[in-house]
């Protein structure tokens, strides 16, 4: 169905550590993993699936690890890479960074996890939270918390163990908008779209049961209220613990939490914003003798709400010299290892325009290598503001012990893809 | 603390050193030892050696130890098998330990010890586990049987692990019914005719309840057997869809997909006139769309899918067309699978936005890309007419980059470009003759050399240009030189003065000097033709190409049907079926779509556009590359028309060229024959390149003979139409052609009456056929073969038969001809009657007729009305037979007789029909049921004709 074997290497294609789950494949085929990949890379026709006789690979990389499966069968190709970046979820979650090091100091926890994540290429429990809590680090300390399976892993509330309890119950909710923007070279908008997340940290007792209102305008549609400003999501994707035939009969968000820090919901949201940050580029470039660019850039949102930690990166030839910057505001700086001028600016107020200007010198020999031309990208956070006007019209908390609870939430907006091409 | 300190013994003797750690009384001492054995086996050391003193470990009351001891188990058991029998005993007490992690953790790595004498003692354990009360063993149990089954089959079954299985479907928890799921799935794939997984409604909602409360993997193994069901009916399948479609909105984008399998599955069952099956389309465009954010290796297996879901269903993301621009950080194989989806969702609607992003996209510096983006520039002409004059001067522009690959892309695009639009863009070939010497890639060679050869008329030093590469001709590509052997040809004939000496050279070098066999057959296919008829070597080399269609690489439907089954698997990745790829899955039924289990006709709906409009004739698709040579032998090879004995020399009205002709080959051949055995052997060679259609005159004597009896009167014979004119004498030059359509005795034939009106006699007479929906052609050449004086009329059958080329015509039984005489070539086009095509044979069993007209979807079905008919239903059936509508039954309800007739056709389609007659009523009622609904039309048509005839 998915995986026939699992494989952790490291850049040079040795293999860290595996797990053969069905036995089909035959282990040391993973031989032939590298020099395939290295292959592919030579003739510019990178793949995330490779095949070799009939034995498939399908990889991903992680920091300096590849994280390969084996299949020979018609596995379900999504299944094995929702999968692998699992694995590399949990991993982190156990070892903080999953890397070379970190395998080889956890192997025994790691081959622990590797039987507990999958039993003959069907994934099994991946839940970071509940297996730490019947696989652990420090196995002689907790050998007795470890002697039964906590129910949750099988119970049909699989994300939340029973028992928690906290003194004061409290759950912070995050609204995250993420503005992706793709500008032609012209000026005009090519593509824009808002992704939201709405994140939980929740510390609640007890098996709370939660409901979530948002100013959904089908929502609104469907009870018939209609006041102030509603929101149409395009499309909604939800963490598991959401029931999503109760949102898909009356757009209800119900759900118990995962205890702690979790992502509740995403959204994505199609109507056109206009970009946050404006960014007007002239780049002149005198081929073997100077760069020149101005930049400027224009707050497109509320003249009171403020932007935050704004970046603006400018590409530059790889062969550029010489910098020279002139800014109205904030602090321009040359990154010659990613080609790059960065203007930073720290607090963008809305409404406001600034300017930089930047110089470089260019050899006289023609840089040989041709390039890219990669865009401008732009980094900012404006808080207590979101773009689509999404609002947290409430959020119940009812638990059996009958506590209250409080809600907390936070709106911000931030740069997602946000790319404007240049005519250089 | 970490583990590494593990890996860092490299002594010597440490083999030794272990089994004595191994053996030590303190417990904390063996752990160690134990993870050091882990550590080596982890690192590739061979520590098997150690396999007594490691099992010896085994008994342990902790569980960490006792975990690290099971690994190796399964790490080394089947280079030991004896010495792994000594752990069975362990095994089986561990199966019954109170605690439960210990439990599942021995039935889960006992499944994984392949060692065939272990097997036999898992069973009883493996039975208890089944049963046990704790939820986390039973799944892992479930597990275990599949593993169980793979290794041995017989015993699995002979043990009745598999009912038991199947319980565990109504298992209350839902972890469980997943898990079991997932195990039935993987043995009944593994033997696709055990009839496993006998899906039932009500073992399909108890999956359908599970769905809601399990993990996301036991999602998508439950959405995967789910796929395999086929609903009973259009509405079992929307409830199914309505419960499944709320999976769309999971954060894994595994179980969106596995998700989007069923439905797109399921909604081909579904009427499209239910509002339910537009709401369904809709709600699948957002979830398609998201899948792009996801990690890069998600998305590229989300954009394979989509590139067939599009395919299938264009409308469902025919708006989305700004979320497949490429990004500058997107991997290559995200950009290139982009580009892909970009042209097949360009319209007329979007195409500015689309070229403007593909010309961005073609000053890039990823060469793949780069070439790519200039390719789909070309297909974007081919695609949306409107566009084409911006395509080319478009890719003009990118020409004048001088970027080598981008011109040499450029050129082969535009070749097909002219193949579109013939006589259009030619003002470009001058640019294009200025790029001739940066050419080094055969395609891009072969590309230009073919539009020299095209368009030899219209460039001055074509003669030059074609020289040029003759040069190097034996160091060329067999693709370049059939290219320039064909071009070389066509310039002859083109300019037949200057060129002869060329022309002798490029045959010679083509038939003397090669070793490629379909070089020289085709130098002596031209070199045969040139010198026996030159008239018909100019028709068979200049003939009118077809035009190529507009959607190149489209997936052949039945392939995509298989693949949509496959959407989310490695085969939607790679396109291919899972035959191509796994080995032993030979011989398992291929999946298909519900709703179309016959044949791919009855899956062509009128709203799926381009796509699906393919099935019943096939799109004559041009391969974009690598397929030049295949492409360009039909091109010029198509049906040849006149291959008769040459022409009488004396006539007046002889062209001017023909003369010319004549004289140079003459010369040519003189010389060479004289000297040259290649040449004679040529010749004497039999003519086996020539298409099969040349061999029908024994059948068309037969017709005459037919002819002469059908003359004085078969009443039961097949409808003929009378004669109507069908190319007027003032449109071509004084010859009137008028003519019918007639079946004789199964043979479809073509009579015609053609009239001289011109002052002036009429010679060479040939006919051919375009492209039609039927294939139909000329079975031999038209025999006039007296020339036609002033004035004369002439009659001719000319026999048909339906092995030529198919493409679908508007009306569908349109048919265009051109009949070419001395004096020049007409066009016309006529319609025939498709009771033309009914065949002898179109007699259905009665049974059949019964299932067929149950399979055939109602929405299939149409009704007509025959008005002002004053036949019994007696005399309606056997006049019908005559034209091969057959009745096989009647029956008489209240008055009214309905009569079922069958009806196929040439192409094997079958036609299934109930005729009712009303006593006293002049109105009939004719309904018919098809595959193809298209041809109903048409048949009503007929069906009035033969009646009122």
């Amino acid at each position: 169905m998915s995986a026939s074997a699992i494989f952790v290497l490291d850049l040079k294609g040795k293999v860290l550590i595996c797990r053969n789950y069905k036995g089909d494949v035959d282990m040391a085929e993973i031989d032939h993993f590298m020099p395939l990949l290295m292959q592919h890379e030579e003739e510019g026709l990178i793949c995330p699936v490779l095949s070799h006789g009939n034995v498939h690979f399908m990889w991903i990389k992680h920091s300096n690890l590849y994280l390969v499966a084996t299949t020979n069968k018609n596995s379900n190709a999504s299944l094995v890479y929702s999968f692998l970046y699992k694995i590399v979820e949990v991993f982190t979650e156990y070892f903080k960074e999953l890397e070379e090091e970190s395998i080889q100091d956890n192997f025994v926890v790691v081959y622990e996890l590797l039987d507990e994540l999958m039993d003959f290429g069907f994934p099994q429990t991946t839940d970071s939270k509940i297996l730490q809590e019947y696989i652990t680090q420090e196995g002689a300390k907790l050998e007795v918390a470890k002697s039964k399976v906590p129910t949750t892993v099988t119970n049909a509330v699989s994300w939340r163990s029973e028992g928690i309890k906290y003194k004061k119950n409290e759950v912070f909710i995050d609204v995250i908008e993420s503005i992706n923007v793709l500008v032609n070279a012209n000026g005009s908008v090519m593509s824009s779209d808002i992704v939201g997340s709405i994140k939980l940290k929740t510390m609640l007792s007890g098996m709370p049961e939660l409901r979530l209102g948002l100013n959904d305008r089908v929502l609104f549609a469907l009870t018939g209220r209609d006041k102030g400003k509603t929101v149409v999501m395009e499309d909604v994707k939800f963490h598991q613990c959401v029931r999503l035939s109760r949102f898909d009969s009356d757009r209800t968000i119900s759900f118990i939490p995962p205890d702690g820090d979790s992502e509740l919901m995403s959204y994505r949201i199609n109507t056109h914003v206009k970009p946050l940050i404006w960014i007007e580029s002239v780049i002149e470039k005198f081929s073997h003798s100077r760069v020149e660019i101005m930049v400027k850039a224009k707050g497109q949102f509320k003249k009171q709400s403020v932007a935050n930690n704004v970046e603006v990166r400018v590409p530059v030839p790889s062969d550029a010299d010489s910098p020279k910057f002139k800014t109205s505001t904030g602090n321009a700086k040359y990154v010659p290892e990613k080609n790059l001028v960065v203007w930073t600016i720290k607090s963008f107020p809305g409404g406001k325009e600034f300017l930089m200007r930047a110089h470089f010198c260019l050899p006289s020999v023609e840089n040989a290598e041709v390039e890219g031309k990669p865009p401008i990208t732009v980094k900012f956070e404006i808080p207590y503001f979101t773009v689509s006007g999404i609002q947290v019209r409430y959020m119940k908390i009812i638990e059996k012990s009958g506590y209250q609870a409080l809600p907390w939430v936070r709106y911000i907006t931030q740069s997602g893809d946000y790319q404007l091409r240049t005519n250089v | 603390m970490t583990d590494s300190k593990y890996f860092t013994t490299t002594k010597k003797g440490e083999i030794f050193e272990l089994k004595a750690e191994l053996n030590s009384d303190k417990k904390e001492k063996k752990k160690e030892a134990v993870k050091k054995v882990i550590a080596s086996m982890t690192v590739g050391k061979d520590v098997s050696a150690l396999f007594p003193d490691v099992v010896n470990c085994m008994q342990t009351d902790n569980l960490e130890l006792k975990k690290l001891v099971y690994l190796y188990l399964m790490n080394y058991a089947k280079s030991q098998p004896d010495m792994a029998i000594m752990a069975v005993n362990t095994f089986v007490k561990d199966c019954e330990d109170p605690n439960p992690l210990i439990r599942a953790l021995a039935v889960r790595t006992m499944g994984c010890i392949r060692v065939d004498k272990i097997t036999e003692y898992l069973c009883e354990p493996l039975r208890k586990c089944l049963k046990d009360e704790d939820p986390y063993v039973r799944k892992t149990a479930a597990v275990c049987v599949a593993k169980l089954h793979d290794i041995n089959a017989q015993l699995v079954e002979d043990q009745g692990f598999l009912d038991t299985l199947k319980d565990l479907i109504s298992d209350s928890n839902p972890m469980v019914v997943a898990n079991a799921v997932a195990a039935l799935s993987e043995i009944a794939e593994s033997h696709p005719n055990s009839n496993l997984l006998d899906l039932n409604p009500q073992t399909i909602n108890k999956l359908l309840t599970a769905l809601n409360e399990c993990t996301e993997w036991g999602q998508i193994f439950i959405l995967d057997c789910l796929a395999n069901y086929t609903p009973r009916d259009d509405r079992e399948s929307q409830s199914i869809c309505e419960r499944v479609t709320p999976r769309l909105s999971h954060a894994n984008s595994a179980v969106v997909l596995s998700a989007v399998k069923v439905l797109m599955k399921f909604m081909e069952m579904l009427p499209k006139d239910l509002d339910y099956y537009g709401t369904l389309l809709k709600k699948l465009a957002p979830p398609l769309v998201t899948l792009l954010s996801a990690e890069p290796e998600l998305q590229y297996v989300a954009l394979r899918n989509i590139n067939l879901i599009v395919q299938r269903r264009p409308e469902i993301l025919k708006h989305e067309m700004k979320v497949f621009f490429v990004k500058y950080n997107d991997p290559i194989y995200v950009k290139l699978e982009k580009l892909d989806i970009m042209i097949r969702l360009a319209s007329q609607a979007n195409i500015a936005q689309v070229l403007a992003e593909l010309k961005e996209y073609a000053t890039e510096v990823d060469v793949d890309f780069v070439r790519k983006a200039v390719r789909a520039i070309g297909r974007c002409a081919i695609k949306v007419e409107q566009s084409a004059e911006r395509c080319v001067s478009t890719l003009l522009d990118l020409i004048q980059t001088k970027v080598n690959y981008v011109v040499q892309e450029a050129i082969v695009v535009i070749k097909d470009i002219f193949r579109k639009y013939p006589n259009k863009y030619e003002s470009v070939i001058g640019t294009l003759c200025e790029n001739l010497d940066s050419l080094d890639e055969p395609e891009a060679r072969a590309a230009m050399i073919w539009i020299v050869g095209e368009y030899a008329e219209r460039i001055d030093n074509a003669d030059e240009l074609l020289e040029s590469f003759l040069e190097g001709f034996h160091d060329e590509s067999t693709q370049v030189q059939l290219q320039l052997l064909t071009a070389i040809v066509k310039l002859f004939l083109k300019k037949p003065t200057e060129t002869q000496e060329l022309v002798q050279q490029v045959l010679s070098l083509a038939t003397q000097d090669s070793d490629n066999p379909d070089l020289r057959d085709r130098g002596y296919i031209y070199w045969r033709l040139l010198s026996t008829d030159p008239v018909a070597a100019k028709e068979v080399v200049l003939a009118e190409k077809p035009l190529i269609s507009e959607e190149t690489d489209l997936i052949e439907p039945t392939l995509l049907e298989e693949l949509i089954c496959h959407i989310g698997t490695l085969a939607s990745v790679y396109h291919k079926p899972p035959s191509a790829f796994v080995e032993g899955s030979r011989g398992v039924q291929h999946k298909r779509l519900a709703g179309s289990a016959g044949s791919g006709e009855s899956v062509e709906s009128p709203d799926a556009g381009s796509a699906a409009g393919a099935s019943e004739a096939p799109p004559a698709v041009i391969p974009s590359q690598g397929d030049l040579l295949g492409d360009l032998l039909n091109l010029d090879l198509t049906p040849p028309t006149t291959a008769g004995p040459p022409p009488p020399p004396s006539s007046g009205m002889q062209m001017g060229a023909m003369d010319l002709l004549g004289g140079g080959l003459d010369s040519l051949l003189g010389g060479d024959l004289g000297g040259s055995p290649a040449m004679g052997a040529g010749f004497a060679a039999p003519p086996a390149a020539m298409p099969a259609s040349f061999s029908a005159p024994v059948s068309s004597g037969l017709d005459d003979l037919f002819d002469l009896g059908g003359g004085v009167g078969m009443p039961m014979g097949a409808y003929s139409p009378p004669k109507t004119v069908w190319l007027p004498a003032m449109k071509a030059k004084g010859l009137e052609i008028s003519g019918t359509f007639a079946r004789r005795a199964g043979v479809i034939q073509m009579e015609m009456t053609l009239t001289n009106k011109a002052m002036s006699v009429m010679t060479d007479f040939a006919i051919q056929f375009n492209r039609n929906s039927f294939g139909l052609a000329p079975a031999g050449p038209l025999q006039v073969l007296s020339p036609l004086s002033p004035n004369q009329s002439i009659e001719v059958t000319l026999p048909l038969n339906t092995v030529g080329p198919v493409m679908k015509m508007d009306p569908l039984n349109n048919l265009q001809v051109a009949v070419k005489n001395n004096i020049d070539v007409f066009y016309f086009s006529c319609q025939y009657p498709i009771s033309m095509l009914f065949v002898e044979d179109g007699k259905m069993e009665r049974q059949v007729f019964l299932a067929t007209w149950k399979d055939i979807p109602n929405d299939n079905e149409s009704q007509f009305q025959i008005k002002d008919c004053h036949l019994s239903s007696d005399a309606s059936s056997s006049k019908l037979q005559g034209s091969n509508i057959f009745t096989i039954a009647k029956r008489t309800v209240e008055g009214q007789d309905m009569l079922y007739q069958s009806m196929k056709l040439t192409n094997g389609i079958w036609l299934l029909a109930e005729l009712r007659v009303q006593t006293g009523n002049p109105n009939y009622t004719v309904c018919l049921k098809c595959r193809a609904p298209e041809v109903s039309q048409c048949v009503f048509q007929s069906y009035e004709a033969v009646l009122k005839n």
